[in-house]
């Protein structure tokens, strides 16, 4: 199944590209000071998401792909475009608007150790999205059990405090806390950058099993090209704000076209010593060119 | 670098099958702030002086023999006898009484004080630090002219214009004083406003009155508390003070009013100056010690004793003097070892616990590291490996110990076999000298204050004794060697002016600056861009060709090792798992740990596939120690 849906989501069939789509997007933020120049985080990004599809997004800090995430759920400002999800406008989404929105869209962050309430018991964090959307308490706590099955917790999770788990565990709860209202889209920024490498195995497992069993949609940020590759059905590059590079995964992250992208491809070091010794002898040969390509363009490198 | 320190030491969960398992697998048992208050010996006194005070006040109607305002005229500045226990005023009005009555007054007044700041200083603290924006420049605009305003004077005009109230003074004294709690809320909201969980919460359609109560009133419950008892105690000094100065109400008993009295007699009847005073004193140390006990109890769960090592004593005594030996003359490394870099031979490293126990972190680790060689420690988190790193640098924490095994540089030991701390005197002459550290986050270890320029030359001048004109020299030349364009404007320039990338170069070209042996590099790029990343990668493998330096490289991404070193260290839990060249450890690992972790490598992996095979015993080994934790 993987397979195909890998090369359908290629060519953007237009039942795909149903649930999320965002056009000609631009994100300001104020400058600091009065009367001071803004700053463009994202200028004119178009990207869509269709049913059951991840889309990858991948750039180093500053690139503006948090930016781009935060923006879909309303928590950055749109100062320009339009993001619709499932035909809808929601660019300046209302708080109502949002609250509706909620059951379909959800979110996972990067640290697992703020984005969890210290203060409030797992079965607490749970619960709160299940009560926001007016669920009795006794059938909430029915559908936190089986979240916390479906990330393979244990059910003792219930009443325990998050300092009292690992990185990875938290991360799990991040996730049953997206699940829970059952969404459409979950935006996940940068949600395996902090595990470890084991951890980071399984966390990817996880979200892979879900999707194949729910049939949910990601939004999947992270500067890790190997991550994305392995995750996404189709992957966007961003750099400075801007998107330089999008299409199937397999093309993208090992054929790519962007002389960024390429950069980034050959710089994320592979465990041989052997093939990391061509590796970064073509990184070497990689830059050279491009540099030269510069020169001859007349622009300093 | 402190967050891989602490992480080791104050999870004891996540690397620890080694020391037992006492209190590792059960729920953490989470004794509730209020029973920490009552285990605090000043604060249990502060609670019961204060409960004495509330039910002395409360029951006044019962307790006082006499109306408050009760005059015998016969009998004034009379000495305690049966009838006035603690004798009367110059008015001939019973003192106990009167100072029942005015415990009811002097509490309820200053409570209303509190309260009256409560109301105006919390939902304005809470809206300014949640919604920033015009409220927050109105209201503190708004605090800065209440701030500004002479209080005592503001309460004397008070008083002229609406009478001797004690109510209406101590209304006026709240509102003068909500600044205090608008300041502390609006702080405190403004640390978590941009938490990720309040972000979380938002996604999921919270309203902002239900993420402010549930997820922001409870970082400001406790500072609200402390604040409380302050506040009180405060109002009551103030209420007396104006009292004092005759401004009170003379006909309503307060502890400010027979203050004021009996300082008119106090030559006649001392007594009458000492009661009132007493009172206050009590009540108003008492809520102080309470808003410390409260403080203590929220603050800090359990604080570890600091105690000795709890061997016998007969082993102790041996081992003290084993140590004391090792310090006088520094016994001789084994033979045939001496050429080696460093040497690690059965190294432990733990931390006292509260139990006497001690957790270790690092248990039983050997290995070495020749000149021009690259030594790299590879593991996860609550491996050990910074910790061991930091213990060839001496940088562990005051309550590291090192419970066994011995450390060697180049050929003398740093940490002989039997001391229990590092040897601080022998390592600082060879820290920044002869061992130099290029630590994780660039960013954190630069000082904001200073200029990189600065930063470097500093260390050169008192490590290498040159000139600073040399020095500023060595170091220009140091960052056009590291790769830096510019080397005279990043020389000039502030920490906050330069990128992640080019404050790393700057640590490395400090780390070189002092032509060391060694360098020990804690996961050096991991803060960094990949692209970054490359380019730092090969700046180190250059610098350490041309140098000839040996490096110990602590990381996490096995494909940072392929690209660097040349022979690898596993370690997991504390223990190392595996020692071997590169290439061996990479192609052919014998363990099943560095197997595993090999396989959990995304590169070369089919997408979409599983990375974890379901039912592997290796699989559900980590699932339950992930679990178990």
């Amino acid at each position: 199944m993987t397979e195909t849906v890998a090369l359908d989501a290629a060519e953007s069939s237009p039942a795909r590209d149903g649930l999320l789509r965002v056009e000609n997007l631009v994100v300001d933020y104020a400058g600091k000071g009065f009367r001071a120049r803004k700053f463009r985080a994202l200028t004119d990004i178009n990207i869509h998401i269709g049913q059951g599809e991840t889309l990858g997004l991948v750039g180093e800090s500053g690139s503006g792909k948090t930016t781009l995430g935060r923006a879909v759920l309303g928590l950055a400002p749109v100062s320009g475009g339009k993001i619709t999800f499932e035909g809808q406008d929601i660019s300046h989404a209302t708080r109502k608007q949002r609250r509706v929105l909620s059951r379909d869209m959800q979110v996972v962050f990067q640290d697992p150790y703020t984005s969890l309430n210290p203060a409030l018991e797992i079965g607490e964090i749970l619960a709160e999205p299940l009560g926001v959307q007016g669920m009795e308490a006794t059938a909430a706590k029915m559908r936190v059990k089986e979240l916390l099955d479906q990330v393979g917790l244990p059910s003792d999770a219930i009443h325990r405090l998050p300092r009292e788990f690992s990185g990875g565990q938290r991360q799990r709860v991040a996730i049953a806390r997206a699940l829970a209202l059952s969404p459409k889209l979950i935006v996940c920024d940068e949600p395996v950058s902090a595990l470890d490498l084991s951890t980071q195995a399984r966390v990817l497992d996880l979200f892979l099993q879900i999707q194949k069993d729910t049939g949910v949609s990601y939004l999947f940020v992270s500067h890790d090209l190997d991550v994305v590759r392995h995750i996404s059905h189709r992957v966007a590059v961003m750099y400075r704000g801007e998107i330089v590079e999008q299409g199937p995964a397999e093309v993208v992250t090992r054929n790519p076209e962007h002389p960024y992208t390429q950069r980034l491809l050959l710089a994320s070091p592979v465990p041989d010593p052997d093939r990391q010794e061509q590796r970064r002898a073509d990184r070497h040969r990689l830059l050279e060119e491009q540099r030269q390509q510069a020169e001859q363009a007349g622009v300093p490198a | 670098m402190t967050e891989s320190v602490e992480t080791a030491a104050l999870t004891p969960a996540a690397d620890n099958p080694i020391s037992g398992s006492s209190g590792q697998t059960g729920t953490v048992v989470r004794s509730s702030a209020f029973k920490r208050i009552l285990k605090n010996p000043l604060g249990l006194i502060a609670l019961v002086i204060l409960l004495g005070v509330v039910l002395l006040a409360a029951f006044a109607n019962v307790l006082a023999p006499f109306d408050q305002n009760f005059a015998n005229i016969s009998k004034t500045l009379a000495a305690p006898d049966s009838v006035n226990i603690l004798g009367t005023d110059s008015s001939g009005r019973d003192v106990w009484s009167r100072l029942l009555f005015g415990a009811q007054l002097t509490l309820l007044s200053a409570l209303l004080c509190a309260a009256v700041a409560i109301v105006i200083g919390l939902p304005a603290g809470l809206v300014a630090g949640y919604y920033a924006g015009k409220f927050e420049a109105v209201a503190n605009w708004v605090v800065g002219i209440l701030m500004s305003l002479p209080g005592l004077i503001v309460l004397m005009t008070i008083r002229s214009a609406f009478g001797p109230s004690v109510w209406i003074a101590m209304i006026a004294f709240g509102v003068l004083i909500s600044p205090s709690y608008f300041r502390l809320v609006r702080s405190a909201v403004q640390s978590v406003r941009n938490e990720l969980y309040v972000d979380a919460a938002r996604v999921s359609g919270l309203s902002d009155l239900r993420i402010i109560t549930r997820h922001i009133f409870s970082v400001v419950r406790a500072p609200i508390i402390i604040q409380t008892a302050a506040i009180t105690g405060v109002a009551i000094a103030i209420q007396s003070a104006l009292e004092f100065l005759g401004l009170g109400d003379p006909a309503k008993a307060t502890w400010g009013v027979m203050l004021s009295e009996g300082f008119k007699n106090v030559y006649l009847t001392p007594s009458l100056l000492f009661w009132p005073a007493f009172a206050m004193a009590l009540t108003i140390g008492a809520l102080v010690l309470l808003g410390n006990a409260v403080r203590d109890a929220l603050e800090d769960g359990e604080k570890i004793k600091h105690r000795r090592k709890k061997t016998p004593a007969a082993q102790d005594a041996a081992a003290a003097s084993a140590a004391k030996a090792a310090r006088t003359t520094v016994a001789a490394v084994e033979a045939g070892t001496e050429h080696h870099l460093v040497k690690v031979t059965n190294l432990g490293v733990g931390y006292p616990q509260a139990d006497g126990s001690i957790k270790k972190v690092v248990d039983d680790v050997s290995f070495h590291v020749d000149r021009g060689e690259i030594l790299g420690i590879v593991g996860e988190s609550g491996s050990g490996k910074s910790q061991t790193a930091f213990s060839i640098l001496g940088l562990l924490p005051d309550t590291a110990r090192i419970v066994a095994g011995a450390i060697q540089f180049d050929g003398n030991y740093t940490v002989a076999p039997g001391e229990d701390k590092v040897n601080q005197g022998r390592l600082s002459k060879l820290r920044g000298k002869r061992i130099s550290y290029i630590p994780q986050e660039p960013m954190s270890n630069l000082d904001p204050a200073f200029t990189i320029g600065y930063q470097l030359v500093t260390p050169m001048v008192r490590v290498l004794g040159i000139s600073k004109a040399e020095a500023t020299t060595r170091a220009l030349k140091l960052l056009t060697d590291v790769g830096i364009v510019n080397p005279g404007r990043t020389f000039k320039a502030y920490p906050h002016e330069v990128s992640g990338g080019m404050a790393q170069r700057v640590l490395i070209a400090g780390a070189i600056s002092c032509e060391p042996d060694l360098i020990i590099a804690d996961e050096p790029t991991t803060a960094l861009d990949v692209t970054v990343q490359a380019d730092v990668l090969d700046l180190i493998r250059d610098l350490q060709r041309r140098l000839g330096v040996g490096v110990i490289l602590v990381t996490h991404n096995f494909g940072v090792v392929a690209d660097l070193c040349d022979r690898v260290v596993v370690m997991q839990n504390g223990r190392l798992v595996e020692e071997g060249p590169v290439r061996e450890i990479l192609r052919e690992p014998k363990e099943r740990y560095t197997q595993t972790l090999l396989a959990s490598m995304l590169e070369g992996k089919e997408p979409m596939s599983m990375l974890v095979p379901a039912g592997s015993p290796a699989t559900a080994s980590s699932i339950a120690k992930e679990n178990a934790l």
